[in-house]
């Protein structure tokens, strides 16, 4: 018998992300789910984080949903509406760029949580080719804490790379700060079926959680690589009281959450 | 009114005096806001081609350059246009089709080439991209580089930290500057000097235009100097950098300004399906470019209902409530 959740798979990922925000982090969001999960953490457990653009605002007051990190719904009662140049410095600052958790998206993501987000086959002659990194590949750079959002699939969840646009933790070990890079990047993946973190050690992903109804093994036969789930416990499933603020103060039009 | 600093010129006029064959341009705003479209479809009409376009994050304008085939290079660090197209559709055709050269970087990266050459300085250094395909993959040759004076050398130079390991940094990325030939953006204010006066978000057009050897303002309102020497600081880009003035109401139009409008996300929407076909796309453009003189006959077909539909609130800054595709 099929397993009816009393939620859908993109609530559930928005209030795992959404856990993951504290109080105080500066949250570095884009647009589409990862805009809710900073309006969800902020609305539910971590009233005082802030919202943080790439473009430059800063704890924008969002009466409005934005549909891009450019859009003019940012820039209203923002404490400071800066650009490109300062916002990036901000981020690459270890004083601020440390309390700053970035909230990414991609369309590869290998067993270190590197990221891609700019084609899919040949850089040079792509069968599909994407965005680009944007300020991915800046952020991943600097700061000690992003999440990655993904749907859970063997062609997103690859061997390697297609192209590294961001870096997680590059080949694992002491790889990243051999290249030069702080600490940091793809520190937590959320997908449809689960939660994945980075063994401190070796710097590979593995199971954290999973969701009820979702087993290890279904989130291994829909992993492009080996990944350890023997320390996997079931998640717990988003609360009545998350799900109402989710639904009723954060997208009542259901714009993102469908 | 001191004339020798008068330089309010039409749209087509600049643009045929500052965008020539083979320049190597910038154009401000990001993704949907602040594009200075009007010049963007006037340097469509005049068909200038081989333009070597410097990016961060463009959008609309972008992607309505490569359609028209204008671009031939592009240094870029996102292409994205919105909602209507998360990845910008011309541009990723004209990738997966070999029709331009491009190079990626980030968009710190793409900031900073700009603060480089607004400073006069070869190179800034960041933390960004260290072991990434950012540094490996170069879109334009060694080859290509080097019998092209305009093209710098390397792409991007990874360099151990010379002071140590000050502030704890190992490497460092140099990143070259970039100093455009000419560089067009849209702003709320200019007076007939070229002073402006941004609202809201400045996306990295300040850094752009102090790196550019000429610039073309395109302007919501073109208002008396006295207006804006009220309130010097928020004139981030005083006159001295500016070739030509040029007042377009709607100039960025179908992009959104702070303060005076919305994106038309129906507008971005239908460039966005017409742009997947190519029989389509070409009679979008035959509408909306080539079938119009210029920007005002370009919005009469866009008619008053979208322009009313877009109107910015004055609380907010942006159209309240607006149905958005």
């Amino acid at each position: 018998m099929k397993n009816i959740q009393p939620y859908t798979p993109k609530e559930i990922m928005t209030i795992m992300a959404a856990r993951e925000i504290k109080n105080g982090d500066i949250v570095f969001s884009g647009t589409g789910i990862s805009m809710l999960a900073a309006m969800a953490a902020k609305n539910i457990n971590a009233p005082d984080s802030v919202i943080f653009f790439e473009t430059g605002a800063i704890d924008s007051l969002l009466e409005e949903l934005p549909f891009a990190v450019a859009d003019p719904r940012i820039m209203y009662w923002a404490a400071s509406n800066s650009r490109l140049t300062d916002s990036f410095a901000t981020m690459q600052n270890p004083i601020t760029g440390e309390k700053v958790i970035a909230i990414l998206g991609a369309a590869q993501i290998d067993v270190y949580g590197n990221l891609n987000t700019t084609c899919i086959g040949d850089y040079f002659s792509p069968e599909i080719r994407f965005s680009g990194s944007g300020g991915g590949c800046d952020v991943a750079s600097f700061v000690p804490r992003c999440i990655a959002f993904m749907q859970h699939e063997k062609r997103k969840f690859v061997k390697k790379l297609d192209y590294l646009t961001s870096p997680g933790q590059l080949g694992g070990k002491n790889s990243r700060q051999a290249a030069g890079l702080r600490p940091g990047g793809v520190s937590v993946v959320v997908t449809n079926f689960g939660v994945m973190r980075f063994d401190k050690d070796n710097g590979r992903m593995y199971l954290d959680k999973f969701y009820p109804g979702i087993t290890p093994e279904k989130i291994l036969e829909n992993t492009g690589f080996s990944m350890d789930v023997s320390k996997a416990t079931m998640a717990n499933p988003p609360t009545q009281t998350e799900l109402k603020i989710l639904r009723e103060d954060c997208d009542p039009q259901r714009l993102i959450l469908g | 009114m001191t004339n020798s600093l008068n330089k309010v010129i039409p749209l087509k006029q600049a643009i045929e005096k500052y965008v020539k064959t083979g320049s190597h341009i910038s154009i401000g705003g990001f993704t949907i806001n602040r594009n200075p479209m009007a010049a963007v479809y006037e340097i469509i009409r005049q068909k200038i081609k081989d333009l070597h376009l410097y990016a961060h994050s463009n959008g609309t304008g972008l992607d309505e350059l490569i359609g028209a085939g204008c671009i031939s290079k592009l240094e870029i660090a996102y292409a994205g246009n919105g909602k209507a197209a998360p990845t910008c559709i011309r541009f990723a055709r004209a990738v997966q089709n070999n029709e331009i050269l491009f190079e990626d970087y980030s968009n710190y990266m793409m900031s900073l080439r700009f603060m480089a050459g607004s400073m006069g300085l070869p190179f800034l250094p960041t933390l960004s991209g260290l072991g990434t395909d950012i540094l490996t993959k170069w879109g334009f040759s060694q080859s290509m580089r080097k019998a092209d004076p305009k093209i710098v050398d390397d792409k991007l130079i990874v360099l151990d930290n010379p002071f140590g390991s000050w502030t704890g940094a190992s490497k460092v990325v140099l990143v070259p500057a970039i100093n455009p030939d000419i560089t067009i953006i849209h702003v709320q204010k200019a007076d007939f000097m070229g002073t402006c006066s941004i609202q809201g978000l400045s996306f990295a057009d300040i850094e752009q235009v102090k790196a550019s050897k000429q610039v073309i303002v395109t302007c919501e309102k073109l208002v008396d100097k006295e207006e804006l020497r009220q309130n010097p600081d928020l004139n981030e880009i005083p006159f001295i950098h500016v070739s030509a003035v040029c007042h377009v109401p709607l100039g960025a139009y179908p992009t959104a300004v702070f303060g005076c409008y919305d994106y038309d996300s129906q507008y971005l929407r239908r460039f966005a399906i017409a742009a997947k076909n190519l029989d389509e796309f070409k009679k979008y453009q035959d509408k909306y470019i080539y079938g119009v003189k210029d920007h005002e006959a370009f919005l009469n077909i866009v008619g008053q209902e979208r322009i009313d539909a877009i109107k910015a609130d004055p609380r907010t800054g942006y159209s309240v409530n607006m149905k958005r595709d």
